[in-house]
């Protein structure tokens, strides 16, 4: 079974964590894995940087530019995580934009992964009509889930097609607008969560976008199987650093 | 083979819409509206009306005697330059405001590396009293002091994009980031034949009326409507779209596509997309783009700052794969040295960008009974401070 479908079994509440990888060190991408999981996250979501990360703010393209100026490469990062399975059980997802992975070879980035033990990847600029016609097969055929994102705007008939495409989650984005921290929900956010909710999908949910402490992680996991935490992470990296990372999970459970 | 774009927004392997699920509502109005909307009578009545009345069209197909003289071939220039506003620029940004307002948008972002089409933007902003943002990279800012300035006092608030290498790429980013943050009453004018599907087609329709007009214009002068070669510089490949566009299947006219090979092919310093790219995904478009072996997209470059765009717009990666267009690269001193000849051979001072397109003629030999069409697409008063740098004027 897919790694992604166990955390998911039961009904606790779900805490996913993003990085990105190569930041604020190279070497950190071991370290940041290991102290997640002791610390008791559910999964992980390891960003592969882009020079152009055209859906993220401020946060995350800062720490993409960092990681990209200190070396970190697809080939590299391969490298990094060849033996994470021998410490590691918790899911692992990458998120990273299309081009590098096109660059790197959509089947052999499918085969690396599975070798390694990704569980699953999120590539915000592939759209599911694309994924659905060219690249679910082989992302089948290697055991990868590939999740998608549906916000706010997106239309009924198009939240039931991607229902319907999607394995392990689909990513709930809190508000129209890219990615970065916000300190609280209003109500428009609490009216789109129920309305995805009373859809009963098939596919459970996991809210990201926004997410920076324990209010909106709690108000987020209320609607849904839990959320998503990337910049506020990212920020609490850059001050406190790796080594206080169980700190912040505490904050936040 | 098509050159045009199929129904799902692709040029043969290139196009179609690689963007994140924030954009898909807004894309997807477009793309459900643009064509009707653009076909519309009452649209093509108010376009006609202000590209003749306000941007002074139609340009001249103008003769160039003795050029054709001295290259003992037939050369018409279009004349692009003579648009409101230095460029060709404009016809695209009437028809997208025009598109803007017929969509309920108030609210319009675009982006700019040299200042072109900032200005293209903010003008039409300014002629139709909405608010204007416009996205420009910290770098270029500071590159091009006088449109920045001109952008002003139209009206536009110019934000510089502090990400990445900033310039134009970065500039595109923000521009879509803040589309993203505003899906509601923002409309964004892309300034290319670049973006996600349907922008690359949309721009080259507002920029057909280039080659609409050309075809009238030589059966007037030449007793036929198309000439043997059509011949334009291409960044992201607007003005070259433009003209194009109505030869695209008509095999007797040979395509020119000319881009800026800055220092050289092989200096580092280039923007010559076709030779240097390799298929990828760039601003939401599958495309020929210039990037690292792992697939992170590197800064072009070339004295023309409108022609220094890591990619190339859908439908020229298609007309370059297929070999429908022959692609042809300029150094820098070249089109530098064009400048001048364009200036003091036929009293016509070019842009740089448009300058490139004409040292095909040194390159390649045309007969005396050829006709040949060139983009005259922007004037050179935008580059004064180079071209005094560069020739100590
Ligand atoms: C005069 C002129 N020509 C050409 C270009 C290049 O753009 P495109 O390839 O879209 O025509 C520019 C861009 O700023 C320009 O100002």
């Amino acid at each position: 079974m897919n790694r992604i479908d166990l955390a998911f079994q039961g009904d606790q509440k779900l805490l996913s964590i993003y990085f990105s990888a190569g930041h604020p060190n190279l070497d950190d991408t071991i370290p940041i894995i290991k102290a997640l999981q002791s610390s008791g996250v559910d999964m992980i979501e390891i960003g592969l940087p882009f020079s152009d990360p055209l859906a993220d703010g401020p946060t995350i393209q800062k720490s993409s530019t960092k990681a990209l100026r200190n070396g970190m490469r697809t080939e590299k990062l391969f490298q990094q995580l060849e033996n994470i399975r021998n410490e590691i059980n918790i899911p692992l997802v990458l998120m990273g934009y299309f081009n590098p992975m096109m660059q790197f070879g959509i089947e052999s980035f499918c085969q690396k992964c599975k070798s390694i033990g990704i569980d699953g990847l999120i590539i915000p600029d592939l759209p599911v009509e694309i994924y659905h016609e060219n690249y679910k097969s082989l992302f089948d055929k290697y055991g990868l889930y590939n999740m998608f994102l549906i916000t706010p705007q997106t239309p009924e008939d198009r939240i039931r097609y991607i229902d319907e495409v999607s394995n392990g989650f689909i990513y709930l984005v809190s508000s129209a607008s890219v990615t970065g921290a916000k300190s609280t929900f209003g109500e428009a956010q609490a009216k789109y969560f129920n309305r995805i909710g009373n859809m009963k999908l098939k596919t459970p949910q996991l809210v990201g976008f926004g997410i920076s402490n324990s209010a909106t992680y709690k108000a987020a996991s209320k609607y849904s199987r839990g959320a998503i935490i990337g910049s506020a992470f990212i920020n609490f990296l850059e001050k406190e650093g790796v080594h206080k990372i169980a700190n912040f999970i505490s904050s936040i459970r | 083979m098509r050159y045009q774009v199929d129904e799902k927004g692709f040029y043969g392997d290139f196009g179609g819409a690689y963007i994140p699920e924030m954009l898909y509502p807004n894309i997807e109005e477009l793309r459900k509206s643009y064509i009707e909307i653009s076909e519309d009578g009452e649209f093509q009545k108010e376009f006609k009306f202000l590209l003749k009345e306000y941007v002074g069209r139609p340009t001249p197909l103008y003769f160039a005697e003795r050029l054709s003289d001295k290259y003992n071939t037939k050369i018409y220039l279009k004349r692009e330059d003579l648009c409101h506003t230095g460029a060709h620029k404009v016809n695209n940004t009437i028809g997208q405001i025009l598109l803007a307002k017929r969509l309920g948008k108030n609210r319009i972002i675009a982006e700019t590396g040299a200042g072109q089409h900032g200005v293209a933007t903010a003008t039409v902003c300014a002629l139709m009293g909405i608010q204007c943002i416009v996205y420009m990279g910290e770098l270029d800012i500071r590159r091009q002091a006088p449109n920045v300035a001109r952008m002003k006092m139209l009206g536009a608030e110019v934000r510089p994009a502090q990400s990445g290498s900033k310039t134009l790429k970065d500039a595109t980013n923000e521009a879509i980031r803040d589309w993203i943050n505003n899906p509601v009453d923002t409309h964004y004018i892309i300034g290319s034949v670049v973006g996600p599907h349907p922008y690359p087609d949309m721009v080259a329709r507002f920029q057909s009326v280039i080659s609409s007009e050309t075809k009238l214009q030589l059966m007037e002068k030449e007793g036929r409507d198309y000439p043997d070669h059509v011949i334009a510089c291409v960044g992201g490949g607007s003005n070259a779209a433009g003209l194009y566009f109505h030869y695209l299947n008509d095999l007797r006219v040979n395509i020119i596509a000319v881009e800026a090979a800055g220092k050289g092919i092989d200096s580092g310093k280039s923007a010559a997309t076709s030779a240097l790219g390799k298929e990828g995904i760039i601003h939401g478009s599958k495309t020929l783009l210039m990037q690292t072996p792992d697939g992170q997209i590197t800064e072009p470059y070339s004295i023309s700052a409108g022609l220094d765009y890591p990619g190339v717009g859908p439908m020229h990666a298609h007309l370059y794969r297929s070999q429908r267009a022959e692609f042809i690269s300029i150094p820098d001193q070249e089109a530098m040295d064009w400048g001048l000849t364009l200036s003091q051979m036929e009293g016509i001072i070019p842009a740089i960008e448009t300058a490139h397109a004409f040292a095909v003629l040194d390159i390649k030999q045309f007969s005396p009974n050829e006709i040949i069409v060139f983009n005259c697409s922007g004037r050179g008063d935008k580059d004064l401070d180079t071209y005094i740098d560069y020739f100590k004027l």
